[in-house]
């Protein structure tokens, strides 16, 4: 390959091109700064011609409303910070749970369209074409009202074991911290290092001799053991505290609110399905040879799969797998109507309560830009550790 | 995009064409109505016996009546109205930014709405308070047995504010689940969902008469646990407009006191021996309606248009109509009500 010559040292002359490029770019920069400024400026100055009171002081005054779910405790008395950070753990707890599920389902329902088995691959490929050409917001309210309408009220819900399954949501017992789980979470941290360096060691024995072992099951067993031989050291704690029938509603336990399902459920459904599909697109862009090589070798479709296939897929499947979070994410604004009180929903309450349009739309736009902003920068890191390492 | 996102979109656009429009609005209001040919008035998404729409788009209700009234005393035509169905969270958005000239749009009066929002309450339409409404056979027969329990609001309102104020003083530990949309607060409460329905006492009334399958299976408590003066709110700074559209509700309540009705008020204007009378519809020599910069007759237009308060509350929310609400605090003050007009004079 020849080299390419140096490139040329730039000229500063009036009649340079470099010259006029950078006057350009500094006409484009100023352009779009004083767009800006002119837009500040003339809010604020209308805002205080009309006697509308603005600015972010707001957010240090007592909230005076209550929300219906939060991870801790909110009272009316706090200030609309905290609610703020209530709307966004709510909102980072559907989309966290939400990304999870997608994922799963999503990629399973991906490599089933490559399945030898007619009916799955027909399945994979029905429930893909109807959940993706539904809008998201129909498909949210359709959990929400299977959940309000057709789920039994408190008083005879449906039972499984322990669970509570009603228009209340899902009840289920929760333990009761006592000093023995000290010793249980220990187990589980202690299962963790071991199957971790286990895994380490019979990767490496693989690459040394080509001899594979369990790196999944194995870890896991001893991962749930040590957990579990910690709780027993503990002296196996096992209070719990049960959901009860009350008189209207299932009452003590922990529980997940029908809003909290729907929306993700709603989600998860909506975007495994997209999911689904670039996760296809993935395992195409991988060459025949490769799962031909990989037969040929003697591993099983599956290993191939696992194996071969899907990790080379995954250089395609990142970068959109990156863009359907952040729709996941951004879509969980439509919670709002079913109920959910995330951010969007607190932003609408307070915006009604202090007459603050212009800063709470603003600040939901910047929980937004962050949660999305910092979702991309980790896929990115991920891209590039799961991109083709050129040696 | 979904409505909620449209909705949001909405706001935040509104918002930025208020703050785009750069003249202020000081007494403009009223020569645009009249170059326009007419008031854009701001109303609900649809509450019974407030205002709401029929099948053919025909709105009426007790604020719809304001609407009506204003158009025939500034334009001499009550149909001369464009509605804007507004949600609880855009309201005020929209009357800041001109979108519409007034909100009747059962709005309480509040401290904070009166004196940060740039915007002017005018005078009240109907004295109301919050309540609550649950299922009959919960057997629940006092909001203080409400301890622990989901109750559905709808956000944007002073609602949550009061039930968190209620839950707290009376340590209920309500939990609130709050919606949107009227439409969609109201299917979760008749699905189910909550165990109570909680917003203005009227509101229920409406509420349950209109979308309940059977009104009678549902109960409103009788506790009114806030007081909610609810009337229309117009822009500050524009003194003149903020000055008839509380004389045209003042008019009608001086029409109800001195007997002027809908049906009368023609022969009533041309020989009412009665001086006050006289002056409120523009018959004798008196001109109240220069005063506003209006026509003589102003009034009497309005009265022909709507009838006197104690019609249109008959009309649209009284023992008329499908709410059968009581007078009550809306009865006129020499009738033992709060209903009180400063005199047309």
């Amino acid at each position: 390959m020849t080299r390419r010559p140096p490139p040329a040292k730039k000229v500063w002359t009036w009649r340079s091109r470099a010259l006029r490029g950078l006057v350009y770019q500094l006409i484009a920069v100023l352009a779009v700064g004083l767009g800006v400024w002119w837009l500040a400026s003339n809010t604020m100055h209308n805002m205080q011609v009309r006697g509308i009171q603005s600015g972010f002081d707001f957010l240090g005054r007592p909230a005076g409303f209550d929300i219906g779910e939060s991870l801790y405790e909110f009272d009316s008395g706090q200030p609309y910070w905290r609610a703020f950070l209530i709307g966004l753990t709510n909102t980072l707890r559907v989309a966290l749970i939400g990304i999870v599920l997608s994922t799963l389902l999503g990629t399973l329902l991906g490599v089933g369209r490559f399945s030898r088995n007619a009916l799955v691959r027909g399945l994979c490929y029905a429930y893909v074409e109807f959940v993706r050409n539904v809008p998201v917001l129909l498909q949210l309210l359709m959990w929400y009202v299977f959940f309000a309408e057709v789920l039994p009220t408190a008083a005879d819900a449906w039972t499984f074991g322990p669970l509570f399954l009603s228009k209340g949501g899902l009840s289920f017992p929760i333990p009761i911290w006592e000093a023995g789980h000290l010793w249980g979470v220990s187990g589980l941290l202690a299962g963790a290092v071991l199957a971790f360096a286990y895994r380490r060691w019979s990767f490496r024995t693989f690459e040394a001799t080509g001899q594979p072992r369990s790196l999944f099951w194995v870890p896991l067993a001893v991962f749930v053991l040590v957990g579990v031989l910690g709780w027993a050291a503990g002296g196996a704690p096992a209070h719990f505290n049960s959901p009860v029938k009350g008189e209207f509603s299932i009452e003590q336990g922990g529980s997940l609110t029908p809003e909290f399902l729907a929306v993700v459920l709603g989600l998860s459904i909506y975007t495994a399905a997209f999911i689904a599909e670039v996760v296809r697109a993935g395992i195409q862009s991988v060459v025949r040879g490769q799962g031909e090589a990989a037969a040929a070798l003697g591993l099983s479709p599956g290993q191939s799969m696992r194996l071969v296939r899907l990790p080379q897929a995954l250089r395609v499947i990142i970068p959109p797998l990156t863009n359907q979070y952040l729709n996941l994410t951004k879509n969980s604004s439509l919670a709002v109507a079913i109920g959910y009180p995330e951010v969007v929903s607190i932003a609408t309450t307070s915006l009604n309560q202090t007459g603050r349009a212009v800063e709470c739309i603003s600040i939901v736009m910047l929980v937004y830009l962050t949660t999305s902003l910092t979702t991309s920068f980790f896929m990115n890191w991920y891209n590039r550790r799961a991109a083709i390492k050129e040696r | 995009m979904a409505f909620s996102q449209l909705r949001l979109a909405a706001a935040a656009a509104a918002t930025l064409a208020a703050l785009l429009a750069m003249p202020a609005y000081a007494g403009k209001t009223l020569d645009a109505v009249k170059s326009r040919g007419q008031v854009v008035c701001g109303v609900s998404t649809g509450l019974a016996g407030f205002s709401q729409a029929d099948s053919s788009g025909k709105w009426s209700g007790l604020d719809v009546d304001v609407c009506r009234a204003l158009a025939a005393a500034v334009l001499n035509d009550p149909e001369k109205v464009k509605y804007v169905p507004l949600s609880a969270p855009q309201r005020f958005t929209a009357l800041q930014s001109g979108e519409v000239d007034v909100l009747p749009r059962n709005t309480t009066f509040t401290l904070t709405r009166d004196a940060s929002l740039g915007l002017s309450v005018t005078t009240v339409n109907y004295y109301d308070g919050q309540g609550f409404m649950v299922p009959v056979k919960t057997k629940i027969k006092s909001a203080k047995l409400l301890k622990g329990q989901t109750v559905c609001v709808q956000s944007g309102t002073t609602t949550e504010k009061n039930l968190a104020d209620f839950s707290k003083a009376n340590n209920l530990n309500i939990k609130p689940v709050v919606f949107d949309k009227l439409e969609a607060a109201n299917a979760a409460y008749f699905s189910g969902r909550c165990i109570a329905y909680t917003t203005d006492a009227s509101g229920l009334a409406s509420i349950r008469a209109k979308e309940a399958k059977d009104p009678k299976e549902h109960l409103v408590l009788p506790e009114l646990i806030s007081k909610e003066p609810l009337g229309p709110m117009v822009r500050r700074g524009d003194d003149e407009w903020f000055a008839i559209v509380k004389w045209v509700l003042y008019g009608m309540l001086e029409a109800e006191e001195y007997g002027v009705t809908q049906a009368n008020v023609d022969q009533m204007k041309a020989s009412s021996p009665d001086p006050v009378v006289m002056r409120l519809l523009g018959g004798g020599n008196e001109d109240t309606g220069k005063l506003l910069g209006l026509e003589k007759d102003w009034m009497a237009r309005a009265i022909k248009a709507v009838g006197n308060y104690g019609e249109s509350f008959e009309r649209n929310v009284g023992s008329k109509s499908a709410l059968n609400l009581p007078r009550g605090l809306n009865n006129l003050w020499n009738k033992g009500g709060l209903m009180y007009a400063y005199p047309v004079r």
